[in-house]
């Protein structure tokens, strides 16, 4: 397989995946301020502290509020986290690399494109921002089921796999860190212990794992049980140790694996000794940071193994 | 309201490919052109509508170099088929396949003992001042003689009904993706005529590309690699390479991705390092190919490149130099160099042709330049012509002045009477528009044809030109067999 083209196909997968996050995490924002306290005060403006794009956001809008966060994340092109950037990226990545990936992939992209391009404002205003990003959703879920059921277990498929479970592992961080920050604002009065539950219910929800979590740790909602499934679940795939599990398998596929697989173990003993703890506070925020970093890291290893034709 | 053929307004002198007369399909064309008329406006219009968004998800699209930024630009295509008796196309066929084995040995001839200018057929001059003929590909030997894989013919038919070679593309030839493209739609479009009508298959194509692809391998081994060499995303027949590259499962490649080491072979990148390559479809002009040989600049191709062609580790598709005989002033001589080669008659004619070095008929030409199509001997894409009835008088004057300055790099033809069908306007009108067809031949081991080909229309009333880069749009092309009765 070219280097060029397992490039592509990574960036591609990541981009999918980002687009779905993106979507579901806008999607059930709303249903998490509805729930809270009105005493406690947090805002859209979390979204854009999770996605690490503050300063992006405060270059463009004064107004951290409800419109202009969901404008920037979903349709800003100058945005390159939005959905409709991201988008852009999957179909520049798979319109190159169609030799390798199935055929109705390259349509459904196309499709979802034209869907975004033609909605959008469905997906900003309120009213029928549910149904935007639930076809959204859909769409990805589609694109990633095509694959799934069709292609090859090859290289190409080995990369794929790397580029969705790295963005999966970066984009638990983000959403445990976001769980913790908001954990952190909450004031110790009565509420208190309502509000936190709504919180790390939300974080589940927003990852799609309220289900397998309620089914794997057998108790109520609480930050430990969370954070301990959210990195160290097995067979959850947006758990932190499923994610490098299968970078690990994916990576053995392929030639010159051997650093990957060293930094990927390595990584994946760090997140395992980070479940010691009973209780998750503004430390743990040190600790996810470093995790982000290490996941970082090993992007760039990925890259340096595979990408970069210095042959 | 239904179509009413009868208000299809046939243009006199013009040969039209569904309607004899007022009323009256063509035998071929019979079932499709009443099928048509059973359709209601809504009916022709969902299906319109239904064809656009096809194209649109398909992500079929064309790039108009002018068109800054904005890379995709859906195809325009017809709904209303082009149809071709299979008895004709036969023909048709045979000719084609005449035609290229005739300048392949041309071709091979003109880089080894030129016997073909010894013997005077064709005069030296034209040779030594052809921008196609490259030095560095004399003596080279390809494998089975053949220097032009993949060619492009574009055929007119004339008010006679006849068809005749307008140019032969053997170079870089596109289209064929669109071909298939075309296809596939209409069988979304238009399902049921293609159970009632027996239409000619032509999905088979990337399998013939892909044979006479691997038959030209150096390295006798049982999965030569095959690449198809892009210039990337920003050329406008981009999408094709990525499709012929994706249904004959080769790799698509760039320049970058390609190297030739010190044992003059070439290389592709691969995750698991370098991987030799048998075979390249190389869809970048001939000077780009190599920076060590011809333009220094091109980032597009490979360093080393025509060291390894020539030392025979590498198959290129088409060859270096192959463009010698797509010259225009060459295409002249086609008939000539099929008596001489293959002792046969031509079976496809030429449109007529006046060369402007020849001092008689560049007079003829500078007399008549608004009623000629004048054209330069080496461009492609409908680039830098002047259509002599549609042209100004400052246009003529400026062409005037080309001619005399270089008359060995221009020809001038009749203005054709392009053959028309009828086309959708609007919601539901059909009105005659004039079209062209592109088949695509192959040559390595084998020959082939294509079934058709790719039918190119001027979609503004009245044009000439079909060029996808000036606007033209395309249609399916059906080759029928009406011998066999209906399904």
């Amino acid at each position: 397989m070219l280097s060029k083209v397992a490039e592509r196909v990574y960036w591609a997968a990541r981009y999918i995946e980002r687009v779905e996050s993106t979507a579901r995490l806008v999607n059930i924002y709303d249903q998490l301020l509805f729930d809270m306290p009105r005493q406690v005060n947090f805002g859209w403006y979390n979204l854009i502290v999770i996605n690490s794009l503050e300063q992006d956001f405060n270059d463009r809008y004064s107004v951290r509020d409800e419109r202009n966060v969901v404008k920037f994340l979903l349709g800003d092109d100058t945005n390159p986290c939005s959905i409709v950037s991201s988008l852009q990226s999957i179909r520049e990545n798979i319109r190159t690399t169609r030799d390798v990936i199935p055929a109705e992939a390259w349509e459904m992209v196309n499709e979802l494109t034209q869907f975004v391009q033609e909605n959008l404002n469905q997906g900003i205003n309120r009213s029928n921002r549910h149904e935007f990003l639930d076809h959204v959703i859909k769409a990805c879920q589609q694109i990633v089921g095509l694959m799934f059921v069709n292609m090859s277990r090859d290289e190409a498929w080995d990369m794929l796999m790397l580029g969705q479970n790295i963005e999966r592992a970066d984009m638990t961080t983000r959403n445990l860190d976001a769980a913790i920050a908001a954990i952190l604002q909450v004031e110790d009065d009565e509420f208190a212990v309502n509000s936190r539950q709504i919180i790390w219910a939300n974080v589940l929800r927003s990852l799609n794992a309220d289900q397998p979590f309620r089914r794997a740790m057998r108790c109520s909602i609480k930050g430990a049980p969370v954070v301990h499934f959210l990195l160290a679940d097995d067979h959850f795939p947006r758990a932190i140790t499923y994610c490098l599990n299968t970078i690990i398998a994916s990576a053995k596929a392929l030639p010159k694996s051997k650093d990957v697989k060293r930094e990927a173990d390595a990584l994946h003993k760090v997140v395992i000794a980070s479940t010691n703890s009973e209780s998750y506070g503004s430390s743990f925020r040190d600790d996810l940071n470093e995790l982000q970093i290490a996941i970082q890291n090993l992007h760039q290893l990925i890259g340096r193994t595979w990408f970069l034709s210095e042959q | 309201m239904p179509i009413d053929w009868k208000q299809y307004e046939l243009q006199e002198n013009f040969f039209d490919e569904l309607i004899s007369s007022p009323g009256n399909a063509r035998q071929p064309a019979r079932q499709l052109v009443n099928y048509l008329s059973s359709l209601s406006e809504d009916d022709i219009n969902s299906r319109k509508i239904a064809a656009d968004s096809t194209i649109k998800d398909m992500g079929v699209s064309f790039t108009v170099y002018t068109e800054g930024g904005n890379i995709d630009r859906a195809w325009p295509f017809d709904i209303v088929p082009r149809v071709i008796s299979k008895t004709q196309w036969d023909k048709t066929a045979a000719g084609l396949k005449q035609r290229l084995k005739a300048l392949n040995m041309f071709i091979d001839d003109l880089y080894h003992d030129q016997n073909i200018i010894r013997d005077g057929i064709i005069p030296e001059f034209i040779l030594k001042q052809s921008k196609n003929y490259l030095k560095e590909c004399e003596g080279v030997s390809p494998r089975f003689g053949v220097w032009a894989h993949i060619c492009g013919t574009d055929l007119v038919r004339d008010s006679d009904g006849q068809f005749y070679v307008l140019e032969d593309n053997l170079r870089v030839p596109s289209g064929v993706s669109y071909m298939l493209e075309n296809r596939s739609i209409m069988k979304r479009v238009l399902p049921e005529v293609f159970e009632k009508v027996n239409i000619a298959p032509v999905g088979d194509y990337p399998e013939h590309l892909f044979n006479t692809l691997v038959a030209l391998s150096p390295r006798d081994i049982a999965k030569p690699v095959i690449v198809v060499l892009t210039p990337g995303i920003y050329n406008s027949a981009y999408f094709e390479h990525a499709f012929l590259a994706q249904r004959m499962g080769a790799e698509l490649v760039e320049g970058s991705d390609l190297v030739v080491q010190d044992d003059d072979c070439v290389y592709m990148k691969t995750i698991a390092g370098l991987e030799r390559v048998d075979v390249i479809y190389r869809r970048i002009d001939d000077l780009f190919l190599d920076p060590e040989v011809f333009d220094p600049t091109s980032v597009l191709g490979v360093a080393g490149l025509m060291r390894a062609w020539s030392a025979g580790n590498v198959a290129l598709a088409n060859a270096p130099g192959a463009g010698v005989a797509d010259d225009k002033v060459v295409y002249a001589f086609v008939p000539d160099i099929i008596r001489y080669y293959l002792k046969e008659e031509p079976l496809i004619p030429n449109v007529e042709t006046f060369l402007c070095y020849d001092d008689e008929q560049r007079a003829y030409v500078l007399d008549n330049l608004d009623k000629l199509v004048v054209k330069p001997a080496n461009e492609s894409g409908g680039y830098g012509m002047l259509v002599g009835p549609h042209s100004t008088k400052k246009e003529r004057e400026t062409f005037a002045e080309l001619i005399k300055a270089n008359p060995r790099n221009y020809i001038a033809q009749p203005t054709l009477a392009l053959s028309t069908a009828p086309t959708l306007v609007g919601k539901n009108k059909l009105e005659p528009r004039h079209l062209d067809l592109r088949p695509f031949i192959l040559q390595s081991k084998d020959t082939y044809v294509t079934t058709g080909g790719l039918t190119r229309v001027a979609m503004k009333k009245g044009s000439l030109v079909v060029n996808s880069s000036q606007g033209g749009g395309s249609k399916d092309t059906w080759i029928v067999d009406t011998t066999t009765g209906n399904r």
